[in-house]
């Protein structure tokens, strides 16, 4: 056991923050400057990122990374959230669009679509869940029909990142209704500059729309752009998933650790973390304290077991679930350490608690999580439901 | 990064389980639990393997490893609620070991060591506690005041009473010293962070099993025509039950390698494990019992020496509420220092 950095892993991190220090972003665009405004600065943000080589760091040196390692790779997005900048325009590229394309594209898909992924030429979405298929996925009902060399695809995906700034959106439909649900999906990149998609904004509980609802309706896509072949999109769609659960767990677990931090600062200051016992704030702080570092020991323990011995351990399912709650029970804790203020509209904390309710449904929900843990973990049998 | 124990460790872990498997069944325990009994046998052969002294140093007649190994076996320990005076003869021998004058030392790591000293660790208030798990056959007693303080006792030296704590896997005794009985730690009790390790370890053990034995009883009992470990309601309590042992387990593993590498960072490492632990153990062995249905409830199942076991271990050293205070009182210290950038 050896629970600190390499020296190789040190000196990685240490350029990183070197240069961030160097290149701290330009003071973010006021909370009501619009998206437009946002999304320009979190271009300029990985445009600086790109210049630099800081880009993707974990994509091999040939399509422009570094050839990080899964623990650099760690260490980049602790890095980035711990010096709170924004997530880069092209996230959604950058960590599953090029990876997935690194697995499964054809040599011209890669050649044609890597480098303006890097450096946020052309933005990209995911279009995976649809109304009636969110947990289950492979419900999906978007179709896509064969016309000489092209695909016509009708239907309706949601949660759609980016869409409005997106060129080229992963895109998974049904060719085939014959099939076994799974087998009968094709992934696909479908050009969003046609008028046959049309994007809607989704406004959420916070008031602002980070996701859009597509409506496709016959839409046009060439054969070329099939990703890893007609019938195998389950398949491909799941190395997309993969890559989703991986990486920003690391920025994500910082930022929790930070907004914990400007927590205990502020109770620190009110003296509400005195007395030795029955103080009911300190109590639940101590509690988020041994939270955070179990999440942060248990995701450094999923990756390195991992990278070492090559049989990850049940952490990778654990982290997410443990992580959205514990951002949850946080945002919540703050508004009573801060004080009613808390929830005037506007403030990062009111901001923080009603976006933390979307944590423990995005990117699985907890009880698609625990159903994970109970079947493929603990081995427990899968009850049938009638169909 | 590694998380991972050495091959040496893994070897130490791989034959502790086998022994125990074949030792300490659990109708070996309830032998010796419904008898009131120390397993003697089973105490003298973990102590010519060395097992007491694992942690002590060579030259106090120890095998000089470190806090890991300590760790691991008291896991296992955990595991069977092997009733022996392992747990408390280490915690005490931690802090003699660390708190302890050479003198001190001398006079006793060497039977701690080799397994013919007993000892046990008290948590007092003014002199006085009231359930010392493993006291009633100790020679030796760290008792140890909340502010820190902490002195030696024998048994001759302080009020001795036996008393029936639910665990009746391991003896109990209520221990109370005047003023001047005893001779002086060093302040603050250094090694009471490893003794922390140890008892948390043991948790980790207990939860672990209390997990096993539940996942094999609802993959097996079946009704309304299945097993009742496919209904949701039973499998995320479950997966409830992982996630709160794991989270006991990497915070637990973390204060053993900080014991050893980090010692700055102890105290607050030991503090996270065993909030975590204790919190656990107690969960997931109720879990545990909620989840075996009635049969959970009755004195013949065997699920409820874990829970007894838990429920000892949880509140030695202070419990959970109690190390939240101490972490609360570390991140406040830390909060006043200025963060750079």
């Amino acid at each position: 056991m050896d629970l600190t950095f390499s020296d190789r892993e040190t000196a990685f991190r240490d350029e990183l923050r070197g240069w961030l220090v160097e290149n701290q972003p330009e003071a973010k665009p006021a909370a009501d400057a619009g998206d437009d405004a946002q999304f320009a600065y979190r271009r300029d943000w990985q445009r600086r990122l790109y210049d630099a080589g800081w880009a993707a760091p974990a994509w091999p040196t040939e399509y422009g990374g570094r050839g990080a390692s899964q623990s650099e790779s760690a260490i980049y997005f602790e890095e980035l959230g711990r010096a709170r900048v924004p997530f880069a325009a092209n996230t959604l590229g950058l960590l599953l669009g090029g990876p997935t394309l690194m697995v499964w594209g054809t040599p011209e898909q890669k050649e044609r679509h890597l480098p303006p992924i890097l450096s946020a030429e052309e933005i990209w979405c995911q279009g995976f869940s649809e109304p009636d298929a969110g947990s289950d996925l492979a419900a999906l009902k978007t179709r896509a029909v064969k016309d000489g060399d092209e695909w016509v695809v009708t239907g309706q995906k949601v949660w759609t990142s980016g869409a409005q700034y997106s060129k080229w959106c992963m895109l998974v439909a049904r060719t085939d209704n014959e099939v076994a649900k799974h087998k009968g999906l094709t992934y696909f990149l479908m050009d969003m500059e046609q008028d046959a998609v049309q994007i809607r904004p989704l406004r959420q509980i916070t008031g602002e729309a980070e996701f859009n609802e597509l409506f496709i309706d016959q839409a046009r896509i060439p054969d070329a752009n099939i990703v890893g072949g007609v019938g195998n999109g389950w398949k491909v769609a799941l190395t997309t998933l993969m890559n989703e659960r991986a990486g920003l767990g690391f920025a994500l677990q910082i930022r929790l650790r930070q907004l914990l931090d400007d927590i205990i600062a502020a109770a620190a200051e009110k003296g509400l973390l005195d007395g030795a016992g029955g103080n009911l704030i300190a109590d639940a702080i101590a509690e988020l304290h041994v939270r955070c570092e179990s999440i942060r020991l248990l995701a450094w323990k999923g990756l390195t077991d991992a990278e070492r011995y090559g049989q990850p351990g049940p952490e990778g399912s654990l982290v997410k679930w443990l992580w959205s709650d514990t951002n949850q029970r946080a945002t919540q804790l703050a508004v009573d350490v801060i004080g009613p203020e808390a929830l005037i509209s506007g403030t990062t904390w009111s901001y923080e608690l009603l976006r933390a309710r979307g944590n423990t449904i995005e990117g699985g929900t907890t009880e698609v999580l625990k159903n994970i843990v109970a079947e493929r973990v603990l081995g427990l049998p899968r009850l049938k439901v009638a169909a | 990064m590694d998380f991972g124990l050495t091959d040496d460790q893994r070897e130490i872990q791989r034959t502790a389980r086998e022994l125990l498997a074949e030792r300490a069944t659990f109708a070996r325990v309830r032998e010796h639990a419904e008898a009131h009994t120390t397993d003697r046998a089973l105490w003298k052969e973990l102590c010519e393997l060395g097992w007491p002294g694992i942690a002590i140093s060579e030259t106090h007649g120890g095998q000089g490893l470190g806090t890991i190994e300590l760790s691991i076996l008291c896991e296992e320990l955990g595991r069977v609620v092997a009733p022996v005076p392992f747990l408390a003869s280490a915690m005490a021998a931690c802090v003699i070991e660390q708190a302890g004058s050479e003198e001190q030392r001398e006079r006793w790591l060497p039977g701690l060591a080799s397994g013919e000293t007993i000892g046990a660790l008290a948590g007092a208030v003014d002199g006085t506690a009231e359930l010392v798990v493993s006291g009633a056959e100790a020679d030796v007693i760290v008792l140890v005041e909340e502010d820190g303080s902490g002195r030696l006792l024998t048994p001759q030296e302080a009020e001795m009473s036996k008393v029936a704590a639910i665990d009746p896997t391991r003896s109990a005794a209520r221990v109370s010293a005047g003023e001047s009985a005893g001779e002086a730690l060093e302040d603050g009790c250094p090694g009471l962070g490893h003794a922390l390790v140890a008892v948390s370890s043991e948790l980790v053990g207990v939860s672990e099993r209390a997990l096993e034995m539940t996942l094999a009883y609802v993959k097996e009992r079946k009704q309304f025509g299945v097993p009742v470990g496919a209904y949701q309601a039973v499998s995320h309590r479950c997966a409830q039950m992982l996630l709160d042992t794991e989270k006991a387990r990497s915070t637990t593993a973390f204060a053993a390698w900080s014991a050893d590498a980090n010692p700055e960072g102890l105290a607050e490492a030991a503090a996270m494990a065993k909030a975590a632990a204790s919190d656990a153990g107690r969960e997931v062995t109720a879990s545990a019992i909620q989840a075996h249905g009635g049969i959970g409830f009755t004195w013949e199942a065997d699920v409820h020496w874990l829970f007894k076991r838990a429920q000892i271990d949880a509140v030695l050293l202070g419990g959970a509420g109690r190390h939240r205070g101490r972490l609360a009182a570390i991140l406040a210290r830390r909060a006043d220092v200025p963060v750079a950038g």
